[in-house]
């Protein structure tokens, strides 16, 4: 135990230091963008929290798959943790967008294709978690959100297309968004500092989080193991046997 | 049941689904309860509209198509609730689970038994709609069924599933409609943009939504076919 909280502080303290380093290159180094200006340095943080978020929801596709074929409650444990954490960065997406539109585009927010979809993702995330909090049992709640996860997972494209053919009217995207588009090697070079700082730090908030979990189904399962030791159950070795079989169908 | 056994005995699950979707027919015809609520609502929703803007010629000939699917949406995530929630409330789930039919032709029966019922509240709705909003259908009715078709397809296979999500759950009254609505977001999109063109004055049926509604129910469709089991399991 006291050995994970070290590596937690360990791994914190790089995080941190990681995204010191983020932020003085977005801030000091990288150069200022000739139409948009200083505030156009968000837009370090904004992308890569972008592609940190995706790639959580996709760590939760592949550990909903993982759950239905293996049926290990860690995967269970795992999809839970990275949607939190997915969640987490896109709303600093949602938020941080907003944030650098309203002084280039003069609005807060356009119904275009990446946004509607972002924000549509989110809720499909903020439902996931809300269907995990109403579903009683352990085993039930892992198999049926995992078939809504999927289910998710296999919207959030048909979503995007759907609203950037027939919903926008927008500029296309700044990185391979075609010919025009394109970026600075300087600010491709901040862009992956700042990536590796926010992929290092959702690292060290899954791992924390999924620690979490992993405890939490412990506590659920010696809490099960006490109230089935009860009294009036019978004598303590028939108990034992009881709880030491169903022990072993819930692991 | 650990791993579920993909049922490749296509004559037995149609047979079984037959025999649901039989089921649910004569449940429903016995009371017509569903079908009942849910005509009054979207009427409900449908006027209701009418009062959040001025439902005047040129206006309402560009909002109508979306006006017509948010009514479907709100009642179809209304309706398909009891399709597995009243199976749960009176144990019957556990005689199905027990029966012997697979659990594809369980989904399949109940999809079928649900797009009939959502198709019929639209067939009722869209008359009484047109004359509301004075919108021309009938020179394009034959293609507007087809659009009304593969949407009610997506919804009703979507809903199906997710009812059975939804009735393992608590306050499953208010879960059904949240995890319908945003993953529905595609099929609103597509069917309101081809009801649009069909409803514009030289009506005109255009092809991408169609496709993208064919291709939404597939993928749904095949996902359901595979997922459906882990719903069943006890």
């Amino acid at each position: 135990m006291r050995s994970t909280v070290k590596t937690l502080w360990l791994g914190a303290a790089l995080v941190a230091l990681l995204l010191g380093i983020a932020g003085y290159t977005a801030f000091f180094i990288a150069p200022t963008e000739r139409t948009m200006g200083d505030i156009q340095r968000i837009f370090y943080f904004h992308v890569t929290s972008a592609w940190t978020g995706f790639l959580s929801f996709f760590i939760v596709f592949i550990a909903n798959v993982a759950y239905l074929v293996a049926r290990k409650p860690r995967w269970d444990s795992l999809a839970v943790s990275a949607a939190e954490v997915g969640l987490a960065f896109t709303t600093v997406v949602l938020v941080t967008g907003p944030i650098w539109a309203h002084p280039v585009w003069g609005i807060w927010w356009t119904w275009d294709a990446r946004l509607t979809s972002t924000f549509v993702l989110w809720l499909l995330y903020v439902v996931y978690l809300i269907l995990r909090n109403l579903l009683e049992d352990p085993e039930r709640r892992a198999t049926v959100s995992a078939v809504y996860g999927i289910f998710a997972f296999l919207d959030v494209p048909i979503v995007y297309m759907s609203i950037r053919w027939w919903r926008t009217q927008h500029p296309q995207p700044v990185i391979a968004g075609g010919s025009g588009s394109g970026l600075d090697a300087t600010m491709w070079r901040v862009v992956l500092v700042c990536w590796a700082a926010l992929l290092s730090l959702m690292v060290l908030v899954l791992r924390s989080r999924y620690q979490l979990e992993k405890l939490r189904h412990e506590v659920a399962e010696l809490s099960y193991e006490i109230d089935s030791r009860a009294p009036g159950t019978g004598s303590r070795g028939l108990a034992r046997q009881e709880t030491g079989g169903q022990g072993g169908a819930t692991r | 049941m650990s791993a579920p056994a993909f049922s490749l005995d296509t004559v037995g699950t149609l047979r079984g689904a037959g025999i649901i979707l039989a089921k649910e027919l004569r449940a429903e015809w016995r009371t017509r309860e569903l079908m009942n609520t849910t005509i009054v609502f979207a009427l409900m929703v449908v006027v209701l509209f009418s009062f959040t803007f001025d439902p005047s010629d040129a206006e309402s000939r560009r909002y109508a198509s979306g006006l017509l699917w948010l009514a479907f949406l709100f009642a179809g995530s209304l309706m398909l609730h009891p399709s597995f929630a009243r199976e749960q409330s009176n144990d019957t789930l556990y005689a199905l689970r027990m029966a012997p039919v697979a659990p594809s032709s369980i989904l399949l029966g109940k999809l079928l038994a649900n797009f009939i019922f959502m198709s019929l509240a639209e067939l009722v709705l869209l008359p009484v709609f047109t004359v509301l909003y004075n919108v021309q259908i009938l020179p394009v009715l034959d293609q507007l069924l087809l659009v009304l078709a593969l949407g009610t397809l997506g919804l009703s296979v979507t809903g199906t599933v997710f009812s059975a999500i939804a009735a393992q759950a608590r306050m499953r009254e208010l879960l059904l409609p949240l995890l319908l609505l945003p993953i529905l977001t595609p099929v609103l999109i597509a069917s309101v943009e081809a009801t649009t063109g069909l409803l514009s004055d030289p009506p005109e049926l255009a092809a991408t939504p169609l496709k993208f509604l064919v291709g939404f129910d597939i993928i749904f469709l095949t996902a359901s076919y595979f997922l459906f089991d882990y719903l069943c399991e006890e």
